[in-house]
């Protein structure tokens, strides 16, 4: 094999990984990136909403919304949320920083699935603590390797 | 492409609130979001991302989005504020590459 051909099958390995192993890769890159947001501390269940379309007709254009229930005073806010996906090639999707100035911890965006997949969104809140909700949504047409 | 500049963002806000009213902001940004993993291929589509979008009031941050690979292309936020006074926005993103784009909204409390 000459130089440009393994490092092109390099970069395949790294880049195209078959389905299977971009799949494998995803599925345990998701719980390395949310315990990179919360230090391996516990998170709790509920507060908060996740909201995706339950069948995506477009994976490059997928309506997310999330929202916190919080009364976002100076004393007690959301801080952070942070969005993850499980099938994709990479997990994250954003984070997002939030401040008191906000009247609600909502944040509506776009993202883009793959394909079929459970979506994460972790809340970071101004007393330390963690929540976590998830969606599922199937997709018809991947947004990502296209 | 690292020759062009960003295009320019499109806000929408309304101009005029009440104290203590909650206004809803919609930005988009048109941009391709090219992760660089598509087609299989490495470098078949060389990566253009945005990294950052932040919202400033007033002069002080009051949002920021850290945009990563999963971030649709020409993307969209929307978000709530609480609005007490005559207040200056300033919507600003930045790509990998330190490019930015700028946009700057008033909202007039009567």
């Amino acid at each position: 094999m000459n130089g440009a051909a393994s490092r092109r099958a390099v970069l395949l390995g790294l880049v195209a990984l078959p389905a299977g192993a971009a799949l494998a890769q995803g599925a345990g890159s998701v719980e390395v990136a949310i315990a990179a947001v919360t230090g391996g501390r516990a998170v709790e269940e509920g507060g908060m909403a996740l909201r995706l379309p339950g069948l995506a007709e477009n994976g490059a254009q997928v309506p997310l919304a999330v929202t916190v229930e919080s009364p976002m005073t100076a004393a007690d806010h959301v801080v952070a949320i942070h969005l993850f996906a499980t099938r994709n090639p990479t997990p994250g999707l954003a984070s997002f920083h939030l401040s008191p100035a906000l009247a609600r911890a909502e944040v509506q965006t776009r993202i883009r699935l793959a394909e079929d997949q459970q979506v994460v969104a972790v809340a970071v809140l101004s007393d330390g603590r963690f929540r976590r909700a998830a969606a599922e949504t199937r997709v018809a047409t991947g947004g990502c390797l296209g | 492409m690292s020759g062009t500049p960003l295009a320019q963002p499109r806000i929408r806000i309304p101009r005029q609130a009440r104290a203590g009213d909650v206004i809803e902001i919609r930005t988009l940004i048109e941009h391709p979001m090219e992760s660089g993993i598509r087609g299989r291929v490495p470098d078949a589509v060389p990566r253009d991302m945005l990294a950052r979008m932040t919202v400033r009031m007033n002069g002080g941050t009051v949002f920021a989005a850290d945009l990563g690979n999963g971030t649709a292309a020409n993307p969209y936020h929307v978000l709530f504020l609480r609005i007490e006074r005559t207040s200056e926005f300033e919507f600003t993103w930045f790509d990998e590459l330190g490019r930015t784009a700028r946009a700057t909204a008033r909202v007039t409390v009567a």
